[in-house]
C-alpha cells in the first residue's frame, strides 16, 4: 500500500531531491575515533598509576589526580560525545527525509565542540578544574559549551522543523530531550562567581552544591549517555536488522517513563551522606523505579531481533549491537540494585561502582558507537566492510578484555569494604591501617589493566578497519536521494483516519520539546527546591567559620591536584567509619565549601577528620614520598608543591569573591588576607621544623596544602568560636 | 528538624498529593493508551524508516558485509 501511495505521489509531484549530508558525519566519526583512542590510552595509564604510582611520576601534568578528569572527560564528550554527533547527524537527515538545517551551523558543532575538548585537554593536565566530577571545566569553557550545544539544538529542531516526514521517529524523541535536558543540567551545575578567567567559585556550597552536582552527574549519564544511544538504538537495530522495532508502542512508554523518572535518581550518589534523609529516600525509590523503563527500552532492543537472531552470527553490526543492549540491561540492573540502602552501604566509594561505569562505558556505548560506526563507514564511502575477519576480532577483544576488567573490579570492590568493615572480637577495626585494604587489591588493579589494553588494542584494530574500509572506497560527500514530501501531501485514506494523541505531539516539535522538559523539571523542582530553602537552616554549627586565606589557597591546590579523586570528605555515620575515622559528617560543616569535596571513590582514606591527626612534619615528608611514613603506599609523590611558591595575586580577588557568594569574612579582610596568610604560613612552617625538617620556606606550596589538610574537620571540635580569622 | 521550613511553605501539604496524583495519573493514562492504541497504526509508523530512499544517481553500493 506504502509502495502504491509513493507512487501516486511521485506522480503528482510532491517528489523532492535531497541531499544528504555525510561529510559532517564522517568528521566527527573521525573525531570520535582518535579522542576514543586518547580516552582510552589516558585511562590505561592511570590504571597503571594505581600499582606503580610512580609511572610517568614526578611530572605535576602528568599525575593521578589531573590525568583522572582528563581521562573521564576525554571519552564522556570527546569519544561519547562526538559518537552521539555521528548518530544524530547521520540518522536525524535519513528520518526528517532532510539535509540538515545548516551547513554553516554544522561546521560551528564540529569546529566548537573539538576547540572545547582540546581546551579540556590543555586545561585539566594544568590543574584548572572545578572539581565537580564529569563539570570540570573553568567557566570560559562551560559559556562555550553553552553556545555550542545551543548552536548543535538549533541545527537540530531547525531540520525536524523542515522535515517531509509526518511522523517524528522514536529516535528523534531521544535526541530532542537529550538536547533539552543537558543544555538545562550543564547551566544549572556550573553557575559560578569568576575570580579571574580560569578560577572560579560555586554558586553553592556544601549540601546544596553536592546535590546539584549528582543531579548533573547522574543525569549526564542519563542524557548524555542513555538518552542519545537509545535514540541510536531505534534507528540503526532496525535498519540493520531489516526488522522493525519489536513494540513500537513499548518504545512510546519507554521514552516518557525514563525521561520522567531518571531526573529523580540523583541522590543515590550520596546515600548515608549528610543530605537530608528525605531526599536520599526519594532518589533511591525512584532509582528502583528506573528498572522498568530501562528494562523495557532493553527488552525493546534484543526483541527487534527476533527471527533475526542467524544475522546476529554474522554481522559484527549486530554482534556490537547484541552486547552492547545486554551491557545496559545489566548496568541499569545494577544501578537500582547499588541504590537499595543496604547494598549502597557496602559498594559505595569502592572499586565496584568503577565496574558497573565501565560496564556501561565500554560496552553499551563504546559497543554502540562501534556498531554505528561499522553500519555508516561502508555506507558513507560506497563500498564494503575492509574486513568481517578483523571485526569479529574487535569484538572478541573488546568483549573479552570487559570481562577481564571488570570481575576484578567488582571482587576487589566488595572485598575492600568487607574489609574496612571488619571488626576483631575486643571491637576494634580488623585492619585498622587502610592501607592493607588497598595493597589487597594490587592483583585486581593488574587485572585491570590488561583488561583495559585488550579494550585499547580492540579499539585500534576497529580503527584500522574502518580507515582501511574508507580507503577502499571515496566519501558520497551530498548523498543524493528522491523523498515523497509528506508534508504535501494530502491526506490519502491510510493517514486520513483518527490522530491520536502522540501523533498529534509529534507533529508539534516544540510543544513536544516543552512537554520534555516539564517531565524533567518535575523531578529536579521536587528535589531542589526544598534543599535550596533549607540553605540557611542548615543545622548551622557555631564554631564552623570560613577558611583562612592560607587554608583557601591550601585548598584550592587540594582541587588543582585533584585529591578528591581518591580521597572522600564525608564520613558516613557507620560504626566502621566513626571508628577509623572519627565522628561522622554533619551538614554545617560544609557550608563554606565551594566546592563540595566530599569525592566519589576512596582509593585512600578519607579526609574528613583529618585536621590534628598528625603533626605537620608527617604530611610534610608525606607528601614528598608517600612510601617513607606509609610503606606501600600507592600515592604519588608531589615534587613540584615543594619547588613552586604560593601565588598570591589572586589571594584578594578570592575573598572578595567568596564574600560576594555571602561567605561572612569581616568586612575590608580582604585587603589584609595576604598579610593573614603570611603570618599563618610562618607558624605552619615553624610546625613543620618542629618535627626535624630543616629549610621549610613559609612561601613553598606545601605549606598551604598542610594548613589546609590541618584545619579539615576541626571546627566541631572547638568548644569556642574561632579566633583565627582576627 | 526540616519540618520547620517546610511547614513555612503555603499549601505544602497538597505538594505530596499532587506529585501522587501527576505521577500516577500520567502512568494510568499511559498504561490504558498502550492498550487502547490502534496496533495497525503502530506497525506501521515502526515499519516506516525501513522504506529506503531512493538514489537519485546509481552509484549507491550498499554493501556492507562480505559475502552478504
Amino acid at each position: 500500500m506504502e509502495t502504491t501511495l509513493h507512487e501516486q505521489d511521485f506522480e503528482k509531484g510532491s517528489r523532492e531531491l535531497v541531499r544528504y549530508d555525510n561529510a559532517i558525519v564522517k568528521m566527527f566519526a573521525v573525531a570520535a575515533l582518535g579522542w576514543g583512542i586518547i580516552g582510552f590510552l589516558v585511562g590505561l595509564i592511570v590504571a597503571i598509576k594505581l600499582y606503580v604510582p610512580e609511572f610517568l611520576g614526578g611530572i605535576d601534568v602528568l599525575s593521578y589526580g589531573r590525568l583522572r578528569p582528563l581521562h573521564t572527560n576525554a571519552v564522556i564528550f570527546a569519544f561519547a560525545g562526538n559518537a552521539i554527533f555521528v548518530g544524530v547527524y547521520y540518522s536525524l537527515q535519513r528520518l526528517c527525509k532532510a539535509r540538515m538545517f545548516s551547513d554553516l551551523l554544522s561546521k560551528i558543532h564540529f569546529w566548537g565542540w573539538q576547540t572545547i575538548i582540546v581546551s579540556a585537554a590543555l586545561t585539566l593536565p594544568l590543574g584548572i578544574t572545578t572539581s565537580k566530577e564529569y563539570a570540570e571545566l573553568e567557566w570560559p569553557i562551560d559559556l562555550a559549551i553553552t553556545l555550542v550545544w545551543v548552536v548543535f539544538g538549533w541545527n537540530m529542531i531547525g531540520t525536524i522543523m523542515r522535515r517531509k516526514e509526518r511522523h517524528m521517529y522514536v529516535a528523534i524523541w531521544f535526541y530532542l530531550a537529550t538536547f533539552l535536558t543537558v543544555a538545562l543540567l550543564h547551566v544549572v551545575n556550573s553557575l559560578a562567581l569568576p575570580v579571574h578567567l580560569l578560577k572560579s567559585y560555586s554558586m553553592y556550597a556544601g549540601v546544596q552544591d553536592a546535590l546539584v552536582q549528582w543531579w548533573y552527574g547522574h543525569n549526564a549519564v542519563a542524557f548524555f549517555l542513555t538518552t542519545p544511544f537509545l535514540g541510536i538504538m531505534y534507528y540503526f537495530i532496525p535498519k540493520a536488522s531489516g526488522r522493525p522495532v519489536f513494540s513500537y508502542r513499548l518504545s512510546i512508554v519507554h521514552f516518557w517513563a525514563l525521561i520522567f523518572l531518571y531526573i529523580w535518581a540523583g541522590p543515590h550518589h550520596l546515600l548515608y551522606t549528610a543530605l537530608p534523609d528525605w531526599a536520599q529516600s526519594l532518589g533511591a525509590v525512584f532509582s528502583v523505579m528506573l528498572i522498568a523503563p530501562s528494562w523495557g527500552g532493553m527488552v525493546n532492543g534484543l526483541l527487534t531481533l527476533r527471527g533475526a537472531w542467524d544475522k546476529v552470527r554474522v554481522d559484527p553490526v549486530l554482534k556490537f549491537f547484541v552486547v552492547g543492549i545486554t551491557a545496559y540491561g545489566m548496568s541499569t540492573f545494577e544501578g537500582p540494585m547499588m541504590s537499595l540502602k543496604n547494598i549502597n552501604a557496602l559498594t559505595h566509594y569502592t572499586d565496584y561502582i568503577i565496574a558497573h561505569v565501565h560496564l556501561g562505558a565500554l560496552l553499551w556505548n563504546g559497543g554502540l558507537t562501534f556498531a554505528m560506526l561499522y553500519y555508516i563507514i561502508p555506507r558513507i564511502y560506497r563500498t564494503k566492510l575492509y574486513s568481517v575477519s578483523l571485526a569479529n576480532w574487535h569484538f572478541w577483544l573488546m568483549t573479552l578484555g570487559v570481562v577481564i576488567y571488570v570481575i576484578p573490579m567488582y571482587w576487589g570492590g566488595i572485598t575492600q569494604a568487607l574489609m574496612w568493615k571488619q571488626f576483631l572480637p575486643d571491637n576494634t577495626l580488623q585492619y585498622n591501617n587502610f592501607l592493607e585494604t588497598v595493597t589487597q587489591l594490587i592483583p585486581m588493579y593488574v587485572m585491570r589493566s590488561i583488561g583495559g589494553t585488550l579494550y585499547l588494542i580492540g579499539a585500534c584494530v576497529g580503527v584500522w578497519n574502518l580507515y582501511k574500509t574508507a580507503k577502499s572506497g571515496s566519501l558520497l560527500a551530498d548523498e543524493e536521494v528522491y523523498v515523497v514530501n509528506q508534508m504535501r501531501v494530502q491526506a490519502v485514506p491510510s493517514t486520513a483516519h483518527k490522530e491520536y494523541w502522540h501523533r498529534v505531539l509529534e507533529g508539534k516539535p516544540l510543544r513536544f520539546s516543552l512537554y520534555t522538559i516539564a517531565a524533567v523539571l518535575i523531578g529536579g523542582v521536587v528535589e531542589f527546591i526544598p534543599t535550596a530553602l533549607v540553605e540557611s537552616n542548615i543545622p548551622t554549627i557555631a564554631t564552623v567559620t570560613p577558611y583562612t586565606p592560607l587554608e583557601l589557597e591550601g585548598r584550592d591546590i587540594y582541587i588543582r591536584e585533584g585529591c578528591y579523586t581518591c580521597h572522600s570528605q564525608m564520613i558516613r555515620p557507620f560504626r566502621s567509619e566513626t571508628a577509623r575515622y572519627g565522628d561522622y559528617s554533619k551538614p554545617g560543616e560544609f557550608v563554606y565549601d565551594r566546592p563540595f569535596q566530599w569525592g566519589s571513590k576512596r582509593t585512600g582514606p578519607d579526609l574528613h577528620r583529618e585536621g590534628g591527626k598528625r603533626p605537620n612534619a608527617w604530611h610534610w615528608k608525606h607528601m614528598e614520598n608517600p612510601r617513607s611514613t606509609s610503606p606501600n603506599s600507592i600515592m604519588p609523590a608531589y615534587p613540584w608543591l615543594y619547588t613552586t611558591m604560593l601565588d598570591t595575586k589572586h589571594t584578594e580577588g578570592k575573598i572578595l569573591t567568596l564574600q560576594k557568594l555571602g561567605v561572612p569574612y569581616p568586612e575590608g579582610f580582604a585587603g589584609r588576607a595576604v598579610a593573614d596568610l603570611r603570618e599563618q604560613a610562618k607558624q605552619v612552617a615553624a610546625g613543620v621544623e618542629e618535627g626535624g625538617i630543616r629549610g621549610v620556606q613559609p612561601e613553598q606550596e606545601i605549606v598551604a596544602l598542610i594548613a589546609y589538610l590541618q584545619r579539615l574537620g576541626t571546627d566541631i571540635k572547638k568548644t569556642a568560636p574561632s579566633t583565627s580569622m582576627k | 528538624m526540616y519540618k520547620n521550613i517546610l511547614s513555612s511553605i503555603p499549601g505544602i501539604e497538597l505538594y505530596p498529593i499532587l506529585a501522587l496524583v501527576l505521577f500516577f495519573g500520567f502512568f494510568s493514562a499511559l498504561i490504558y493508551w498502550f492498550f487502547v492504541v490502534d496496533k495497525q497504526r503502530m506497525t506501521t509508523l515502526s515499519a516506516g524508516i525501513l522504506e529506503e530512499d531512493m538514489p537519485a544517481t546509481s552509484s549507491h553500493l550498499h554493501h556492507p558485509i562480505e559475502g552478504e
